[in-house]
């Protein structure tokens, strides 16, 4: 009976399996429990952001699935394959751009497609170009990194991340240092690659309302220690503007959500 | 065009000033020489290609001394910087090192390898390749982590993340440890030139140092010129591109 509602429920394959992964962070004066026991599965072709207050291990669990932090129990599966360590198929954007200022903007797109083999230096080029266009860049090709304003340094950075064409893009808070109105125009650009490209996406993010905008997913975390508190399934048609009415309604549930879990957390620490 | 008339005039009225006040005979001759017999030295020496093999001599000399102090300072800087044990060992050697003005090392040098090139050779490699080793240390330790993490996400592994990542993160770093370097050891070589007298080949310190023994003041002065454009000249085609380069990738002020 149960294979068969499966079946007919034709869910896309499991991407990522994060299971009871817990992470402490030890330093001389104290040690941080910064992931508790999390358990996610995200499927292909999802876009989940991770969202709450800073300090709940966020960034920590991006960093796991990214294979860059190694878990002090528990593990992730990447296509049911445990992930040991960093790997093109999992590409990591960081709030910084972390572009590399010593290259222009065409060589840091090919920092990664260099590094792929069975590549020709002409289809890389190809390549790149292609994913510059993707993010409107092509242009500024030659340009060096510090001529870049904050959200042309995150349009080159995502296409440093597409360019080797990974299946998931991690991203962490890649949009938190930017102007308001530079962050709406990337909220559409992601929403159109993410479709076009049909990349699994998991975003994090500490700002609701951008995680409402983005994610079919919501996965609210809450701190001391890290730990996944509710899920909400965010479903609304594309592309999503984060102004939109319908989108406040969920928004306003997700944060109150979280405002009754900070809440009850101090209840527990004060009783 | 106007910057340069300025330039042209200011210099051409230097020089008349010298020239009329050695035409007062305030000074005796031989202290002061004219701007004239000071040119003709250069020129005499030129066409006899004394003065040729004597900058050929000193240049080759710093030359092949300042390469070995990069080859050997740019790993061990690294060496230092990765790992602690390098750390505590040789980089607390070169810290100390660093600050004994390179000249030190001419007494020692001669003690060693006597009156011959490689004497020479030491005494510009010890000029260089503690400035470079600390720079090098430095700026590989400046470099965000992030760089770091963002090449290993894209398949880069320890040696490649090192020499396309690091290395070239550490960049401004190294080329103005490259720059007090090569400062260091053109100071110390010309102080060892004029200090001893090396069979295998009279440098410019040399011609520098018989020009005091012949009281021949115009060469004196003649070779410092000569030191002086060589110093400009090295400047320019040596650090110039490097510095264009970091000033046009990170937008540094150029110093
Ligand atoms: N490298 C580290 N060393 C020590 N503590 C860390 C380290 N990284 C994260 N932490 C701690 O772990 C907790 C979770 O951090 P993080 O994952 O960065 O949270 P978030 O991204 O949700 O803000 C925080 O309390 C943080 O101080
Ligand atoms: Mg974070």
């Amino acid at each position: 009976m149960m294979a068969v509602h499966e079946e007919l429920q034709n869910v896309p394959p499991e991407k990522l399996v994060v299971e009871g992964v817990s992470k402490w962070f030890r330093t001389r004066r104290a040690a941080v429990h910064a992931l508790d026991n999390v358990s996610l599965t995200i499927h292909e072709g999802e876009f989940v952001c991770l969202v709450g207050p800073s300090g709940c291990g966020k960034s920590t669990l991006l960093n796991i699935i990214a294979g860059l932090e190694i878990p002090d129990s528990g593990q992730v599966l990447a296509d049911g394959k445990p992930v040991l360590g960093p790997g093109r198929e999992r590409m990591m954007m960081f709030q910084e751009s972390a572009l590399f200022p010593w290259l222009d903007v065409m060589d840091n797109v090919l920092f990664g497609l260099k590094l792929k083999p069975n590549l020709k230096r002409k289809e890389r080029r190809e390549v790149a170009k292609y994913y510059l266009h993707l993010v409107g860049l092509e242009k500024f090709m030659a340009a060096s990194i510090h001529e870049l304003s904050g959200g042309m340094k995150q349009r080159v950075a995502l296409a440093r991340a597409l360019a080797p064409n990974p299946r998931v893009l991690l991203m962490d808070e890649p949009f938190a240092a930017l102007d308001a109105l530079t962050r709406e125009q990337l909220y559409g650009d992601i929403q159109r690659i993410w479709q076009e490209r049909k990349k699994t996406i998991v975003f994090v993010t500490h700002n609701v309302r951008e995680a409402a905008c983005l994610g079919n997913r919501v996965v609210l975390f809450s701190p001391h220690p890290g730990r996944i508190q509710e899920k909400f399934q965010i479903d609304l048609p594309r592309p999503r503007d984060i102004n939109s009415v319908d989108l406040a309604k969920y928004s306003s549930e997700i944060m109150s959500a979280l405002k009754r879990h900070l809440n009850s957390e101090l209840a527990e620490v004060a009783g | 065009m106007r910057r340069t008339l300025v330039v042209i005039a200011f210099f051409v009225l230097l020089l008349g000033m010298w020239e009329a006040l050695v035409r007062t005979k305030i000074w005796s001759p031989v202290l002061v020489p004219s701007p004239l017999s000071v040119a003709r030295y250069i020129k005499d020496g030129l066409q006899s290609g004394d003065l040729e093999h004597a900058s050929f001599v000193t240049m080759r000399r710093l030359l092949i001394g300042y390469v070995l102090g990069l080859v050997f300072g740019l790993p061990l800087g690294l060496l230092t910087a990765r790992f602690k044990s390098c750390e505590d060992t040789l980089g607390v050697i070169a810290l100390g090192l660093q600050t004994l003005p390179s000249v030190c090392w001419v007494p020692l040098a001669l003690l060693w390898f006597g009156q011959t090139e490689a004497a020479m050779l030491f005494v510009v490699v010890m000029g260089t390749l503690w400035s470079v080793v600390i720079a090098t240390d430095n700026g590989v330790r400046t470099v965000p982590p992030i760089f770091a993490r963002a090449a290993r996400t894209m398949g880069s592994k320890q040696l490649h993340t090192w020499i396309k990542v690091i290395v070239p993160a550490s960049l401004p770093f190294i080329v103005s440890g490259m720059k007090q370097g090569w400062a260091f050891a053109w100071r110390s070589l010309m102080a060892a030139e004029i200090y001893v007298t090396i069979l295998s080949g009279f440098g410019l310190g040399s011609l520098l140092n018989y020009g005091r023994e012949l009281q021949a003041m115009d060469q004196v002065i003649g070779i410092m010129l000569i030191i002086i454009v060589i110093g400009l000249l090295a400047d320019k085609i040596l650090f110039s591109p490097w510095e264009r380069f970091l000033y046009r990738r990170w937008g540094t002020a150029k110093n």
